[in-house]
C-alpha cells in the first residue's frame, strides 16, 4: 500500500511539475508586465504558445543533422527527470535515491551540453555565439553549484536531496553563516542557469548579447516547443530547489495523510507564486550586464560557495 | 596465470621480430595486428579471471636479469586490474589497427615496435623486483619513442621525440634512484624485500618525491606533462590511444605500487603534495586543451586533466590512510581506480575517432573540418558517446568515478589536519571547475569537428571509416555505457585491489536494491545509473510518441534562418578559436597571459583586418626554457675542460681523488 502511495506521489509530482511549469513562466511574465504598467499576456499564454508550436510544421535547416532532431527530446528528458527528483510537496520521493543533488546538477549539465551542440549544428554564426557564451557561463555556474551542494551535503551528511530537505524541515538547523552564503550563491546560479536578467534576457531576440535564444534560433515547431517546455521546467526546478532547501515549510513528510499532502500542494503553489513574484520584482529593478561582467558575477557565486564549504570544513556549527 | 601472460609477452616479442620480415607485404599488417589482438585477448581473459576470482597472488621467478636476484614476476589483485586495463586497451587498439594500419605509409616503422610496446607494458605491471620493473619500463618508453618517430619526416615529430626521450630518461632516472634508496645498501631489489624493510621516514619521503617525479613524468602531472601533448599526437592514432589511454595508466600503476604498497604507512603531508599537484594538473590540463585546435593535441591535454582527477583520488586515499580511516581510503582509491578504467575506455575511443577522421580527411586541425556527422555518422555517434563520457555526463561512466571522488571529498572534514581541511575544499572546487571546462572543451571538439558545415573540400569528401575501426569504437562506446549504468559490478570487481591497498573495501554493491551504488551507507548518498538511464529513455520516448501522435509530425527542409542573414560561406561559422574566445578571455588572460591584437586596415582600404592571439605557456616558459638555458650555460662553461694539458688532467684526477677520500673520511 505504501509503495502504491509512493508511486502515486512520484507520478503525481512528475505531472504537477510538467503542468505547473508553463504557468510559473506565464506568471513571471504577467507580473513583470504589470510592474512595467503594461497589460501583458494572459497567464495561460505559455500553454497557448506550446500548443501552437506543436501544431506547426518543423522547418529544418538544410545543414541540420540527425543530432539536431534528437537533441530536443534529450534535453526534455534530462530536464524532466531532474525536475521530478526535486521534492516539491512531499519529501521521500520513491526514486529520490536514484540520483542525488550532484546527479541532478549533472543532468542539467547534460541538457546544456546537448543544447550547446545544437547551437553549433546548423553552422550559423548566431548559434555559435550562443553556444560559446553558454559554456563560458556554465564553466563558472556549475562549479558554484557543486560548492553549494558541498555546503548542504556537509550539513546534512548526505548529498541526497530528500535527506537534506528533511534536515531543513526538522528544528535545530537554525541560522547559519554557511547557509546564508549558500542561499545567495544559489540564487545567483539560478539566475544564470535560467538565462534571466542580469545574466541574459529571456525576452530578447536579435540582440548580440543574447545567449540562450541564440542557441535555439534554428529550432521551430514541435522541437522548439520541447525546448521551451524544458526551459519552463528548469525555472520551476530551481524555484522548487530553493523552496525545498530554504523554505521547507508545509512540505509533507513520507507517509503523511492526504490532508497533509493537500497542505503540501497548496504550500508549494504558494511558494512558486512567491518565487515568481520575487523574480519579477528583481528583474524589473535591475539592468542586464555586459557579457564579460557575467564571469565576475558568477565568480562571486563560486567564491561564496567555496567560503561556505570552507566554513563547514572548519566547524560544523558555522 | 603469471606464466601465461609472460608467454604472451614473449610471443609479442616474436611477433615484433616477424614484423621486420613480413612488414612490407600487404597481409603483414593484418597478421601482426591480428596476432597482437589474439595475445591481448588471452592476457585480458587471464587478468579478468584473476581479478574477479579474487585469486591468491601467483609469483614466478625466472633465471634472467641480475644473476644474484633473478627476475621476479607476480600477479596480485593490483597487477591483475592493470593487466585488464592494459589488455583491454590492447585488444581494442589492435582491432582498430587491423583497419587503420592499412593506410600506414611506413609500416616497417610501426609494425615491429607495436607488439614490443604491448609486451613492455604487460611486463611492467607483472614485475616484482626493481630490476625487471625498470628494464620493462625503459623497454616500454623506448618502443613508444620509436612509434612517436614513425612519421619522422614531419619536423614537429622530431621535436616531440626529442622532448619525449629527455623526459622519459629523466623519469627512469628518478625511479632508479627511488628503488636504489628503497633497496638500501644490501641491495634487496625484490619487491618482497623492500616491503619487509620498512624504510625510515626520511627515506620514504625522498622515495615518494622521486616516485612522483618518475611516475608523474610518465603520467603527465603538471609541470612534468610537457612531452605528452607533443608526443601522443605524433604517433599513429592507435598508438596515441595506447599511449594516452594505457601507458599513462601504467605510470599510475608505478606510483600506486611504490607509494601504497612498497613504502608502508604514509605520512599525512604526502597527501598535501599529491593533492596540490593533482588539483593544478586538473585545471591546467583542461585550460591548455581549450586553447588547442589540433584534435589529437586537445585529447592529449585532456589526458593530463584526467590524470589530475586520478591523482586527486590517490591523494585523498593517502590522507585517509595516514589517519587510519580505512573505509574512506577505500572509497577514494575505488574512485581513482575506477577513473583509471573509465579513462582508458573513453580516451581510447576518442583517439580512435580522431584517427578515423585523420584517415578520412588527412586533417587533425579542427579549423579545417566540420560537418563530418553527415559523412561519417557512425564515427560521429561513437565519438559523441566518448565526449559525453569524458565530460562526466550521467548516465555514462565518467560521471560515476567523478561522483565517487566528490563523495570522498565530502567525508574529508573528518580529517584532523588543518592543512588538509583548507586544501581539500579548494581541490574540490578545482575538480568541479575542470569537470565543467571539460564539458565546454568537448562541445568545442565535437561541435567544430563533426557539426556545422564542412570548411574544406577534404572534409566535404570524407568517407565513413572501415568496419574493423568501427567495431573497436562501438565496443568501447558500449563499455562506456555499461560501466555507466552498472557501476556496482565494476566497483565490486575492484574490491580485492582496494582491500590490499587500503586494508578495507567499499560496501558490497551487488546486493543493493535496483543495482544502485552506495559509497558509504544507504542513508548518506546513492546513485543509480541504470534508473537514470531508463528514466531518460522512457521520458524521451514518451515525449516523442506523444508529440508525433497528438501533434504535428510534418517537417520541411529549408535554408538556415540565422536571423534572416544566412551566409553561404562556411567560413562564417564559429571556429575552434572563436568558440574558446570567451573562456580564453576569462581564464586565459591570467593563466596564459593571452593577448589579442587587432590590426585594422586604414579607412578606405579594402585589405583584411587581422586578429592575432598571443598565448604564453607558463610551464614551458617559466620552468623549462630557464632550465635549458641554465644547462647550456653550464655546458658552455665546462667546455674548457676538454682542452686541458695532460698535467692539468692528472691534477684534476688527483684533486677529485683527494676530495672523495676526504668525504669518505668525514662521513659519519
Amino acid at each position: 500500500m505504501a509503495l502504491i502511495t509512493d508511486l502515486f506521489v512520484q507520478g503525481g509530482q512528475m505531472l504537477i511539475v510538467l503542468l505547473l511549469a508553463p504557468l510559473l513562466t506565464g506568471f513571471v511574465r504577467a507580473t513583470k508586465a504589470r510592474m512595467m504598467r503594461r497589460r501583458g499576456p494572459p497567464l495561460v499564454q505559455p500553454y497557448r504558445d506550446l500548443v501552437r508550436l506543436m501544431r506547426k510544421e518543423v522547418v529544418l535547416a538544410d545543414s541540420a543533422s540527425w543530432l539536431f532532431r534528437v537533441i530536443p527530446y534529450l534535453i526534455f528528458a534530462a530536464t524532466w527527470v531532474a525536475a521530478s527528483l526535486v521534492p516539491t510537496f512531499r519529501t521521500g520521493l520513491l526514486f529520490s535515491w536514484s540520483a542525488d543533488l550532484i546527479a541532478i546538477a549533472a543532468l542539467l549539465g547534460s541538457a546544456r551540453f546537448f543544447l550547446a551542440l545544437a547551437g553549433l549544428d546548423v553552422g550559423t554564426s548566431f548559434g555559435g555565439i550562443g553556444s560559446s557564451r553558454e559554456v563560458m557561463i556554465a564553466s563558472l555556474a556549475e562549479p558554484a553549484m557543486i560548492m553549494i551542494v558541498f555546503t548542504l551535503a556537509l550539513l546534512a551528511g548526505s548529498t541526497q536531496l530528500s535527506t537534506i530537505a528533511e534536515l531543513m524541515v526538522a528544528p535545530g538547523v537554525g541560522l547559519r553563516v554557511s547557509l546564508g552564503l549558500a542561499l545567495i550563491a544559489l540564487i545567483m546560479v539560478a539566475l544564470a542557469e535560467n538565462a534571466r536578467i542580469p545574466v541574459d534576457n529571456p525576452a530578447t531576440h536579435l540582440e548580440l548579447t543574447m545567449v540562450h535564444e541564440a542557441m535555439v534560433l534554428e529550432y521551430s515547431g514541435r522541437h522548439l516547443a520541447l525546448i521551451e517546455l524544458s526551459t519552463f521546467l528548469k525555472l520551476l526546478l530551481y524555484v522548487s530547489l530553493i523552496a525545498c532547501i530554504f523554505a521547507p515549510w508545509g512540505v509533507a513528510e513520507q507517509g503523511a495523510t492526504s490532508a497533509a499532502l493537500a497542505v503540501g500542494i497548496v504550500a508549494y503553489v504558494g511558494k512558486l507564486a512567491g518565487g515568481g513574484l520575487l523574480l519579477a520584482v528583481f528583474e524589473t529593478s535591475i539592468a542586464k550586464m555586459r557579457v564579460f561582467r557575467v564571469p565576475e558575477f558568477l565568480g562571486a557565486a563560486l567564491m561564496l560557495g567555496l567560503l561556505a564549504t570552507l566554513l563547514l570544513f572548519v566547524s560544523r556549527s558555522l | 596465470m603469471t606464466v601465461v601472460i609472460l608467454v604472451c609477452a614473449a610471443c609479442w616479442l616474436v611477433l615484433a621480430g616477424t614484423a621486420v620480415a613480413i612488414g612490407r607485404s600487404p597481409a603483414g599488417s593484418t597478421i601482426i595486428y591480428g596476432g597482437s589482438l589474439l595475445l591481448a585477448v588471452v592476457s585480458l581473459v587471464v587478468g579478468t579471471i584473476h581479478l574477479l576470482g579474487h585469486a591468491a597472488p601467483a609469483a614466478v621467478t625466472l633465471p634472467l636479469g641480475l644473476p644474484w636476484i633473478g627476475a621476479h614476476f607476480r600477479l596480485d589483485a593490483l597487477s591483475a586490474f592493470f593487466i585488464v586495463v592494459v589488455d583491454l586497451g590492447a585488444v581494442t587498439a589492435s582491432l582498430f589497427a587491423i583497419g587503420y594500419g592499412r593506410h600506414e605509409q611506413a609500416p616497417l616503422r610501426v609494425l615491429p615496435f607495436y607488439p614490443a610496446f604491448l609486451a613492455g607494458m604487460n611486463v611492467v605491471v607483472l614485475a616484482d623486483d626493481a630490476f625487471s620493473f625498470l628494464v620493462a619500463w625503459e623497454f616500454m618508453s623506448l618502443s613508444s619513442w620509436a612509434l612517436v618517430l614513425a612519421h619522422h619526416q614531419v619536423p614537429d615529430n622530431i621535436r616531440a621525440g626529442y622532448v619525449y626521450i629527455v623526459m622519459a630518461s629523466f623519469g627512469t632516472l628518478a625511479l632508479l634512484l627511488a628503488f636504489g634508496l628503497l633497496a638500501g645498501p644490501d641491495g634487496g631489489y625484490a619487491f618482497a624485500d623492500i616491503r619487509a624493510s620498512h624504510p625510515s621516514a626520511a627515506v620514504a619521503a625522498l622515495a615518494l618525491c622521486l616516485a612522483l617525479l618518475g611516475a608523474g613524468s610518465k603520467a603527465g602531472l603538471v609541470p612534468l606533462h610537457v612531452w605528452l601533448p607533443l608526443a601522443h599526437p605524433a604517433a599513429p592514432s592507435h598508438v596515441s590511444a595506447l599511449m594516452s589511454g594505457v601507458m599513462t595508466k601504467v605510470a599510475v600503476y608505478g606510483f600506486v605500487r611504490i607509494v601504497f604498497d612498497l613504502l608502508g604507512e604514509p605520512a599525512w603531508w604526502w597527501s598535501m603534495v599529491v593533492l596540490t599537484l593533482a588539483g593544478l594538473t586538473c585545471v591546467l590540463g583542461v585550460l591548455y586543451a581549450l586553447m588547442q585546435h589540433d584534435l589529437k593535441r586537445l585529447l592529449a591535454y585532456h589526458t593530463v586533466e584526467n590524470i589530475g582527477i586520478i591523482f586527486i583520488g590517490l591523494g585523498l586515499g593517502l590522507a585517509f590512510k595516514a589517519y587510519g580511516m580505512a573505509w574512506a581510503a577505500a572509497l577514494a582509491l575505488t574512485a581513482a581506480l575506477l577513473h583509471v578504467f573509465n579513462h582508458s575506455l573513453f580516451k581510447s575511443l576518442l583517439f580512435f575517432g580522431a584517427g578515423a577522421v585523420l584517415t578520412a580527411t588527412g586533417e587533425r586541425d579542427m579549423e579545417h573540418l566540420g560537418g563530418l556527422i553527415h559523412r561519417m555518422p557512425q564515427t560521429a555517434f561513437t565519438f559523441l558517446i566518448g565526449c559525453a563520457a569524458i565530460s562526466a555526463l550521467p548516465p555514462l561512466n565518467g560521471f560515476v568515478s567523478e561522483w565517487l571522488t566528490f563523495q570522498a571529498i565530502l567525508v574529508s572534514p573528518q580529517l584532523p589536519s588543518w592543512g588538509l581541511k583548507f586544501l581539500v575544499p579548494a581541490v574540490g572546487a578545482l575538480l568541479a571547475l575542470s569537470a565543467t571546462l571539460a564539458a565546454a572543451c568537448f562541445v568545442k571538439a565535437f561541435g567544430v569537428t563533426f557539426l556545422g558545415r564542412a570548411r574544406t573540400p577534404a572534409a566535404m569528401a570524407a568517407q565513413e571509416t572501415d568496419r574493423f575501426s568501427l567495431a573497436a569504437m562501438f565496443l568501447l562506446a558500449a563499455l562506456c555505457l555499461a560501466a555507466g549504468i552498472l557501476p556496482g559490478l565494476f566497483i565490486d570487481a575492484l574490491a580485492g585491489v582496494v582491500q590490499t591497498l587500503a586494508g578495507e573495501r567499499m560496501p558490497v554493491q551487488s546486493g543493493v536494491e535496483w543495482l544502485s551504488i552506495v559509497p558509504i551507507a544507504q542513508s548518506r548518498s546513492s546513485y543509480n545509473g541504470l534508473l537514470v538511464f531508463l528514466f531518460m529513455v522512457i521520458s524521451g520516448v514518451l515525449a516523442a510518441f506523444a508529440i508525433h501522435r497528438l501533434a504535428s509530425d510534418r517537417l520541411r527542409r529549408a535554408p538556415a534562418w540565422d536571423c534572416g542573414y544566412p551566409d553561404a560561406s562556411p567560413a562564417t561559422q564559429y571556429t575552434a578559436s572563436s568558440f574558446a574566445q570567451p573562456i580564453r578571455r576569462v581564464f586565459g588572460s591570467a593563466v596564459f597571459r593571452a593577448r589579442e591584437q587587432v590590426t585594422m586596415p586604414p579607412p578606405g582600404d579594402t585589405g583584411p583586418a587581422r586578429l592575432h592571439v598571443v598565448l604564453h605557456d607558463p610551464v614551458w616558459e617559466g620552468l623549462y626554457l630557464p632550465l635549458a638555458a641554465g644547462i647550456s650555460f653550464t655546458a658552455e662553461r665546462l667546455n674548457g675542460l676538454q682542452f686541458l694539458t695532460i698535467r692539468q688532467f692528472l691534477s684534476l684526477v688527483f684533486a677529485a681523488l683527494v676530495i672523495l677520500l676526504l668525504v669518505l673520511a668525514l662521513w659519519p
